[in-house]
């Protein structure tokens, strides 16, 4: 699960970890009221406007309403103008961006629609940093991972420049141990009171990770202000769905509008549901048998339009919400239905299906397969349904089929 | 012969709730030894399990079954009064991680855990609490271990199975019942089937597993069967090119995923690249593996891979 930025800094703020001041708006007013008390608290003239929407390559993002404007603006009226001059911006620029959408590298080109914004003081910035906490698969332990590149992808230093990857390895029965923390602190370049303020940053990040059960926490750019302070210009926070349950404060910051509906629908049901841009439906009993019929399809030709588990144990109440979600689809003009059945019997699923199309209806063409437990009995059931199907001899067999009809 | 459980295996369940004790009666039905089961508060009472057997009607084997299974207070108890040598873990997620570390601390070989959404962190703490003990993990979220017609552990239905030549290996569940079927239709049949599972952290992973079949007199051959994310492929892929002197077929799933999707931003960084599925068939066909372009022809691969070139 992700949260925003200005969601994970209240997380930081009340960890000892170091960030901006600032507040978030959602009208145009609230955004304005905010310029004044961050100017006179930090004393410094210049605030930024920053959408908020689950999506990174905001700063070189544009605005589809307004292409002149940015994902994230540097207002510096202030300078000159004074508080007054910084609100009219703030205003002005709030205006054009609340409620408009927002393309970035990330959003894809339909974009996202900004409906927050976080107002920020202005930093006055030495260096760039980058720091992550997250898990290494092949040791089975989260890491700190942090680079002199800060406002660089990640990626992009790793392709480039991997010498400047510096890498600590936390053990989960010490945790990030202090002469780990000062050696990233020293990788980076840091000394004297900016070294105790990094070694600090690094503690509080490590204990955050652990105590919030994080996947991944990135801080890009971190930033040394031109006092020496080690702060997090950025923050982004993804946790552990699986650990939730023992998060209801974290739960809560959700932001279900930033969500795929057809996803969060099928995550209501219990279904694994990833949308994608083809015309093939596809359900499907387990992830890895899931993801091999995507690539079934695209083998021979097709393009799938969904990635859809059913798990291991559907009932039937669940196959006719996968159906639902995948005929909601306009692009869908076809379904392929993939089932090996080990526990879950393909009578069972035969019946599922009959049920589903006669509740939800079916225009386009339906090719199904099934293999496993009382599959004889499952093909008998479709075979009598008197439904407008095709029963495949096997998963390619079945991937062609679906590709002729549609 | 096989590897990691046999006829001999006497198997413990962590776990007695509605899932737990529908597979012990799927297990006992296919011929697996279970010796008892783990209770905090229920020690000393006992359980039922009753049926017709898989292989009612062959003769010369039992056709019904009736097992009085004991339940002890913890896996120590459980192991000191039967000499289980093997456990299953189906407790609920938020609890599974303690269970698991309770069988090591008990000194159990070999323990399996099926269940499915474990917080990372706790894995992360189980396995850390693992190193240097003698206890071997299977998963979790895995359909489990089994030697054909000799012992069942875990969740797959047992009557695709067949003994014979071949040791799999695999992170996906209902991509292994593909495997395994495809190898009982085309004759070839499995000395043992391994789910090693598909969560970020696991036990026993595919060095482990080709290891195993490597050392295995009755195993001519491993199909392995991999997906997205990760370089456990790539690390299998190293090992099989340095060490394996059996014919090796796979399959990975995921050509067609979309990256970025589920994977953490920085995450693919760890791999350099390397967690996607083309890269992981470059690395194994490298290393002479076999690679079936679909699923319906990992038999066919594994065919292929074990004529004589």
């Amino acid at each position: 699960m992700n949260i925003h930025e200005y969601q994970a800094k209240e997380l930081f703020a009340a960890r000892d970890i170091a960030v901006p001041l600032g507040r978030v708006a959602t009208t145009v007013d609230e955004a304005v009221a905010a310029v004044r008390p961050l100017i006179e608290e930090s004393e410094n003239p210049v605030v930024v406007v920053k959408s908020q929407i689950h999506a990174g390559g905001r700063g070189k993002g544009h605005f589809k309403e307004h292409p002149d404007v940015s994902g994230v603006s540097v207002v510096t009226d202030g300078i000159d103008g004074g508080i007054e001059a910084a609100e009219a911006r703030v205003r002005e620029l709030a205006e054009h961006m609340l409620g408009s959408t927002l393309v970035t590298i990330q959003t894809g080109a339909d974009g996202k629609q900004v409906n927050r914004l976080y107002i920020e003081q202005g930093i006055d910035i030495d260096r760039e940093l980058y720091l992550s906490v997250l898990l290494d698969r092949a040791t089975s332990r989260n890491i700190v991972m942090a680079s002199t590149e800060g406002g660089t992808e990640i990626e992009e230093v790793a392709a480039n420049a991997p010498e400047k990857i510096i890498t600590e390895e936390i053990d989960p029965g010490f945790g990030l141990l202090p002469f780990q923390a000062r050696s990233i602190a020293h990788g980076l370049g840091l000394e004297g009171d900016t070294l105790k303020s990094g070694v600090r940053f690094l503690h509080g990040l490590a204990r955050a990770a652990v105590e919030l059960d994080t996947d991944l926490v990135e801080i890009n750019p971190l930033v040394v202000t031109i006092d020496g302070e080690v702060m997090a210009l950025d923050g982004k926070v993804a946790f552990d769905a699986n650990a939730l349950y023992r998060h209801p404060s974290i739960a809560a910051l959700r932001d279900a509008t930033e969500e795929d509906p057809a996803e969060l629908e099928a995550t209501e049901h219990g279904l694994s549901f990833i949308k994608l841009d083809g015309d093939i439906g596809c359900m499907v009993n387990g992830a890895g048998l899931a993801m091999a019929t995507m690539d079934i399809i695209k083998t021979v030709g097709g393009e799938p339009a969904n990635f859809l588990d059913v798990g291991g144990g559907a009932d039937k109440g669940q196959i006719a919400a996968a159906f639902k979600i995948i005929t909601a689809d306009p692009n869908v003009k076809g379904i392929f239905v993939n089932i090996f059945g080990g526990i879950m019997r393909c009578d069972t699923i035969a019946e599922g299906v009959i049920a589903a199309v006669e509740e939800v209806g079916l225009e386009v063409p339906l090719v199904v397969r099934l293999e496993g437990t009382n599959v004889e009995l499952g093909k008998q059931i479709l075979g009598e349904s008197g439904l407008n199907l095709v029963i495949a001899a096997d998963m390619k067999d079945g991937a062609e089929k679906i590709l002729e009809l549609t | 012969m096989s590897v990691l459980v046999g006829n001999d295996t006497k198997v413990l369940i962590q776990g007695m709730g509605k899932t737990g004790r529908f597979h012990t009666n799927t297990a006992i039905a296919y011929g697996t030894t279970m010796v008892g089961a783990v209770h905090p508060s229920r020690a000393g009472e006992t359980e039922v399990f009753e049926g017709e057997t898989d292989h009612s009607g062959v003769p010369g084997r039992e056709d019904t079954y009736r097992v009085e299974l004991p339940i002890f207070r913890s896996v120590a108890a459980a192991v000191e009064a039967t000499g289980a040598d093997a456990s299953v873990v189906y407790v609920p997620p938020p609890f599974a991680a303690d269970a698991i570390m309770e069988a090591a601390d008990a000194e159990v070989p070999l323990v399996v855990t099926i269940t499915e959404g474990i917080p990372v962190a706790d894995m992360v703490r189980a396995k850390r609490y693992l190193e240097g003990k003698a206890t071997r993990l299977v998963g979790p979220n895995c359909p489990g271990v089994i030697t054909p017609e000799e012992c069942k552990i875990g969740i797959m239905p047992g009557y695709i199975h067949t003994p014979g030549r071949i040791g799999v290996v695999s992170r996906s569940g209902t991509l292994t019942y593909e495997a395994v079927y495809q190898l009982t239709l085309n004759g070839l049949g499995q000395t043992t089937a391994i789910g090693i599972g598909g969560d970020p952290v696991n036990g026993t992973d595919f060095v482990d597993s080709l290891a195993m079949f490597n050392e295995d007199p009755a195993t001519d051959g491993v199909l392995m069967i991999g997906e997205i994310g990760g370089t456990a492929e790539e690390e299998a892929a190293a090992w099989i090119e340095a060490n394996m002197t059996k014919p090796v077929a796979g399959f990975i799933a995921g050509t067609s995923a979309p990256p970025g999707k589920r994977m953490g931003h920085a995450g693919a960084i760890i791999s350099g690249g390397m967690g996607t599925a083309d890269a992981k068939i470059t690395a194994l066909e490298g290393a002479g593996v076999v690679i079936a372009p679909t699923p319906t022809d990992m038999g066919a691969a594994m065919l292929q891979a074990l004529v004589p070139s």
